[in-house]
């Protein structure tokens, strides 16, 4: 792969990671779904993947790309046993909105 | 020069999709977003010189993990008009989670703005290096026990989804 | 005039591209009229025949009157996604036609007529990136959402059932597709398909499909179903059972759709040939294997394939879905993990033994 010439690629690249990253952040925060907090989460953590991907660039050396790597099968790990966890909620409550399952709360 | 322009273009094709997934109130919408926005991230990753993990990312994220997301939501049946009238909370966590990004947003910013770009040294991303360093000593033991993860996840998700222990 | 070397990458990048899809999409149509003519004489019967002289005219009126038939799109459909299926469809099934070599290394004779192409050695092959096969199977992981978007969008829950049970099936099997590959990769030392093309030159037991038939064997049980094609169509064969999900299309988008098809299958033999029957290397080390003749043997041996994907389709009866995925998940896979830890060890002990011997 042809190395990039423009000199603020590195820069931009971590700037894109932390816009990406804020966005889940507020999709946390505001969404109702459960499914669509969950992809937030993905979100952010593809955010950080990139932050990583940038500065192992600028470094030049792999360790940042070895860790995008770990971070990708734990986010697969972490996607499927979320998923469990929402379809095991949904049969219990029939819903899948964040509001309805207070019952520990106060 | 062409690689500047490929680099721009999907980074806001990134930032789009990521505003239609937190923004869109069907799921599925949000989730075909999502996969836009996963693709985009990869050609970024290919842009800086790592096909390895470009290619993984699609392979892993936007073809398997998606896919995954996409079956629940449609099991699940979920309603087009899921989202009720407010985001949860009320106003007042809307206004501090908007808050609290901005601050952090500033703050990174800030810092950023204020480095000078340097050049980047040459940099071999090929599969040949990256297995080299995977392997290596050092990451060999988390290689394994990410292998022992997945299996704890396959598990726990079987188990966690099934209708009667 | 003298053109310069990023123009002269840039016209040979256009021309080959024009060259490979204008190549594929008029294969597609004549696969479409070898299929049927092939199907019908192993039935017994004639297929088309009226449209020109043995019914080779039969692609183009077929063209014609999907051009003209009216688009249909339920009201209950959801739009976006009804549009959106063919295009994904059909760009997936492109995509994976970049990174393939069409044929062997051609040197260009002293005679051509722009002066900076004469004498120079060039090969078919869109994009040679370094991670190819890689690049394949993650087009090919995108593939499945076609199928999603296609069931989901017709709102109608056969439908979507059929779209989730044929999307199951494409990943499953692309699992073991997947794993078939790494004991080729092992054995040549490289994604990239031309080197595993070059690692079986020489006689032809070194092609391999003698030296990993398992990897074979995986590998074309799980490219048909992959495809789809009959044994394992139960995503068009619903379309005679229930709904499949492709039903509530009409006119340019089922073209569509249908061509995305073909063009899976003519990659996935294209694959085959690069990958297990040894590219465009005859078997014997005394023929050549660049220039023309490189080409015939490279196009004999798709052919060949493409042949066998529509004599299968003639003769085996459909799988159920349970033993489809009952199959996929308890045969192929275990399979393909069992030869990869037999090809390790051999390229383990074979490596050693190099070096052992280099001392």
């Amino acid at each position: 792969m042809p190395a990039m010439s423009h000199p603020a690629f590195v820069h931009h690249a971590v700037l894109l990671s932390l816009v990406l990253f804020a966005l889940g952040t507020l999709g946390v925060f505001l969404r109702r779904n459960v499914i669509t907090v969950l992809m937030c989460i993905e979100l952010m953590l593809n955010g950080v993947n990139l932050a990583f991907a940038a500065f192992s660039r600028a470094a030049g050396t792999l360790d940042g790309q070895v860790l995008v790597f770990f971070v990708l099968v734990v986010a697969a790990a972490e996607a499927a046993v979320g998923l469990g966890i929402v379809i095991a909620l949904h049969r219990h409550r029939d819903t899948l909105d964040l509001d309805a399952f207070h019952l520990m709360k106060g | 020069m062409m690689d500047a322009v490929l680099f721009y273009l999907f980074a806001a094709l990134a930032v789009g999709s990521a505003l239609v997934v937190i923004g869109q109130k069907n799921p599925m919408y949000s989730a075909f977003a999502l996969i836009v926005t996963l693709c985009s991230v990869s050609v970024i990753f290919a842009l800086l010189g790592s096909p390895f993990i470009a290619v993984l990312q699609v392979i892993v994220y936007a073809g398997a993990i998606m896919v995954l997301f996409l079956f629940v939501l449609m099991l699940l049946n979920v309603r087009r008009e899921e989202e009720g009238a407010r985001p949860q909370g009320g106003r007042v966590l809307q206004v501090v989670a908007l808050a609290l990004v901005a601050l952090l947003g500033a703050q990174a910013a800030v810092v950023l703005l204020q480095v000078e770009p340097g050049p980047a040294p040459s940099f071999d991303a090929s599969t040949r290096a990256m297995a080299a360093v995977l392997f290596s000593p050092r990451y060999l033991y988390v290689f394994e026990a990410t292998s022992i993860l997945i299996l704890a996840a396959l598990v726990g998700a079987v188990v966690l989804a099934k209708k009667e222990l | 005039m003298t053109v310069s070397p990023a123009a002269q990458e840039l016209i040979l990048a256009v021309v080959e591209v024009a060259l490979v899809v204008g190549v594929l999409l008029g294969l597609f149509s004549v696969m479409t009229w070898v299929e049927r003519r092939t199907l019908a004489f192993m039935q017994f019967r004639l297929g088309p025949n009226r449209t020109g002289p043995w019914g080779v005219l039969q692609p183009i009126a077929d063209g014609i009157k999907l051009f003209f038939k009216e688009e249909v799109m339920p009201a209950a459909a959801d739009r976006w996604a009804f549009l959106a299926a063919p295009v994904v469809a059909v760009t997936t099934a492109l995509l994976a036609v970049a990174v393939l070599p069409y044929g062997p290394p051609f040197t260009l004779p002293r005679w051509v007529w722009p002066g900076w192409l004469q004498g120079r050695t060039l090969q078919i092959q869109i994009a040679s990136i370094d991670v190819g096969l890689l690049f394949i199977f993650a087009v090919t992981a995108l593939g499945v959402y076609a199928v999603v978007l296609a069931g989901w969008a017709a709102n109608s829950k056969y439908s979507l059932l059929g779209g989730m049970r044929s999307s199951a099936q494409m990943f499953s099997y692309e699992l073991a597709l997947g794993l078939s590959w790494v004991g080729v990769i092992m054995v040549a030392g490289s994604f990239q398909i031309a080197d595993i093309v070059g690692s079986q030159a020489g006689w032809f037991w070194h092609w391999n499909l003698i030296r990993q038939p398992p990897a074979f064997l995986v590998y074309f049980i799980a490219a048909t179903a992959e495809v789809a094609r009959i044994p394992f169509d139960l995503p068009e064969g619903e379309t005679e059972l229930v709904a499949g999900f492709h039903t509530e299309y009409s006119s340019m988008r089922f073209a569509l759709l249908q061509m995305a098809e073909y063009i899976n299958m003519i990659t996935v033999s294209v694959l085959c040939t690069n990958l297990f029957l040894g590219g465009w290397n005859p078997g014997l080390p005394f023929l050549p294997a660049t220039g023309i003749l490189g080409f015939v043997w490279w196009g004999t041996k798709v052919s060949l394939l493409l042949f066998v994907f529509i004599w299968l389709r003639g003769t085996l009866p459909r799988f159920r879905y349970d033993q489809l995925m009952g199959f996929g998940w308890k045969v192929l896979i275990p399979v393909a993990t069992a030869w990869i830890l037999v090809t390790a060890t051999a390229v383990a002990v074979h490596v050693r033994h190099l070096q052992v011997a280099s001392r």
